[in-house]
């Protein structure tokens, strides 16, 4: 299965389509359309439907048990503004997302251009890479939970080196410029679940940019060193700019993945002394589900929805167009 | 060619190295399950187990046992629902297209990418009002409406390679709807099924988000009781580690016996084609 990311945008050809398609409708057709009618029906209900249902809660007074949905105006996204911890959450998210999708790229492509070598056991070697993606981000936390504790393995080792990091129980923020009521700047914990996260996605993007140069044909490379191109010089000039837009479909998809993130981060580090770890998904867990915050947990949840929807609709738009 | 060795072999030494990180948290994973309490030290982190000690395995079996039991009534009816689902989905949404149908598959698609916090008050609302709150049926019922959209996708494309010829022949011969379907696409979609169900087995069994609002103690799945055991302070972590290894455990094999159409399910999954 080739990958065919991100088509570029084509039209004129949809006229044409309409007009064949706008054919009468025999007994099949309508046949066909009621086997799919329940799928549209559930998900309109239960995607679009439950979306403008929370929407409508987040904008209500619903902030103890008992539900109160009386109109509450912005209350609930004014609060989370200037809230300690929604402004830790989005300074982590945006950090995390950050070098997140940064290792998974250079990992991804950096093991692909690798595997890509003729090299020999490379299905044992994907295999390694691949694994992890197999397995729940629940286990992973709670193995690099474990990992990185400041107390055991991977910080003996460090320490024999003189670094002795705090890990995911790390408080520090660099540099820490008072931002509001947050210290605005990388938060060192971030960095031991990025760590994490990486270690689990970065399969990802090595299968995708793998896909992507496979699809090259061999000719191409053929002549450019019959030009005289260094194998360098043909990744550069030849390779990368042909798996640009697998790029973007990873970005986008690894994206969506951080920005929603939950269980990694609740299963290895919760939300972290000062919140250094905490995310808009654990936020919108606990304060909804163990607070009972129903209008704020909405909030969240609809800023969450918001900040994916800026990323996946245009790409779901896009792709419809290059495809008809 | 002495450069090339050179290079040659630089590129081997990387790939290992690589390939010790990527494994390193399976290895301490599987040493400390093995080890009694006492030698889980420090110092000792790294170093193999001075006996095989399967006792931790077997008090982490203890404890995720039933829960175990309530991924596999979970994972298995919803796995196969979903599929079907999508099965039929991707067959109306490739071969009896309408105008306006690529509209809707799109419409459907965004259900797949959204953050299911934000369903997630509604949706606990209409479970406790249908009397699915807290019931392995719930969660099943959760995972089938919220599968249509990746298992829609992944069939839609997979149909999309059966040649349209193959259909208006059929329609000609005077094959409907069913007879088709029954005829044609079902039996070329052996791999379509495998590379879907695979993709649904070890997403739902390694969900948490759904599983741990949605079920309470006795009903709830092996990664929420997996993360309820890590997160207990008493657990000592080398039974941590065994029952980690034990709820991965289906998954991994899964990967380890079917791997490529994992792979195939993960492409198809992020891209339309």
């Amino acid at each position: 299965m080739e990958p065919k990311v991100l088509p570029s945008f084509q039209s004129g050809s949809s006229l044409a389509v309409s007009a064949k398609k706008r054919k009468k409708w025999n007994v099949d057709q309508w046949l066909s359309f009621a086997f799919i009618l329940p799928s549209i029906i559930a998900v309109a209900v239960f995607v679009y439907g439950f979306i403008a249902w929370s929407g409508y809660v987040s904008l209500s007074n619903w902030n103890s048990l008992v539900p109160d949905l009386s109109f509450a105006g912005l209350k609930n996204y004014l609060f989370l503004f200037k809230d300690f911890r929604f402004q830790a959450d989005l300074r982590n998210t945006l950090f995390f997302t950050l070098f997140f999708i940064l290792a998974v790229l250079f990992m991804g492509l950096l093991l692909a251009v690798f595997l890509d070598q003729k090299i020999r056991g490379e299905s044992l070697f994907r295999n390694i890479f691949f694994f992890p993606m197999a397995l729940s981000f629940i286990v992973t936390g709670v193995i690099w939970q474990w990992l990185l504790n400041p107390a055991t393995g991977v910080n003996l080792f460090l320490k024999k080196f003189g670094l002795d990091s705090l890990w995911y129980t790390s408080v520090t923020v660099i540099p820490g410029i008072q931002w509001s009521k947050i210290q605005f700047g990388i938060p060192v914990a971030v960095i031991a679940v990025v760590i994490a996260a990486a270690w689990q996605m970065t399969g990802f993007s090595v299968a995708m940019y793998l896909a992507g140069l496979r699809a090259i044909p061999e000719e191409i490379r053929e002549a450019a060193r019959m030009d005289g191109a260094t194998e360098f010089q043909i990744y550069r000039k030849i390779i990368f700019p042909m798996v640009a837009p697998i790029t973007v479909s990873v970005v986008i998809i690894m994206a969506h993945i951080s920005l929603k993130i939950f269980d990694l981060i609740y299963a290895m580090t919760g939300p972290g002394a000062n919140f250094v770890t905490d995310v808009p998904g654990v936020y919108m867990f606990e304060t909804t589900f163990r607070g009972n915050y129903y209008a704020n947990g909405a909030a969240i949840s609809i800023i969450m929805l918001l900040s994916v929807a800026i990323f996946i609709v245009p790409y779901l738009i896009s792709s419809r167009k290059g495809e008809s | 060619m002495a450069i090339r060795t050179v290079s040659r072999t630089i590129l081997y030494l990387l790939l290992i190295v690589l390939s010790l990180f990527y494994l390193m948290p399976v290895y301490v994973m599987l040493i400390t399950s093995l080890k009694p309490l006492d030698q889980i030290s420090l110092s000792e982190m790294w170093q193999l187990p001075q006996s095989l000690d399967l006792s931790n395995y077997q008090l982490a079996f203890e404890k995720l046992a039933p829960n175990l039991m309530n991924s596999i009534y979970l994972v298995i009816p919803a796995t196969l629902l979903s599929a079907l689902l999508g099965s039929l989905n991707g067959y109306v949404l490739s071969k009896w297209k309408f105008r306006g149908s690529d509209w809707i598959f799109t419409a459907l698609l965004f259900g797949m990418f959204i953050p299911y916090q934000s369903i997630l008050i509604p949706l606990i609302q209409f479970l406790r009002e249908a009397g699915l709150y807290n019931t392995i049926p719930g969660l099943i019922f959760v995972h089938v409406v919220y599968g249509i959209p990746i298992t829609t996708l992944m069939f839609r494309n997979f149909y999309a390679s059966i040649p349209e010829e193959m259909i208006e022949s059929a329609k000609i011969d005077g094959a409907g709807i069913f007879k088709i379907y029954q005829h044609i696409i079902i039996p070329l979609s052996i791999t379509g099924f495998v590379v879907v169900g695979i993709w649904q087995f070890t997403n739902i069994w390694n969900e948490f988000l759904f599983a741990v609002t949605i079920t309470t103690s006795s009903q709830q799945p092996i990664m929420v009781a997996l993360q309820n055991l890590s997160g207990s302070q008493i657990v000592q972590w080398n039974v941590q580690m065994a029952g980690a290894l034990l709820a991965a455990l289906p998954t991994l094999l899964v990967y380890i016996f079917l791997g490529k159409f994992f792979v195939k399910g993960l492409l198809a999954g992020s891209v339309k084609g």
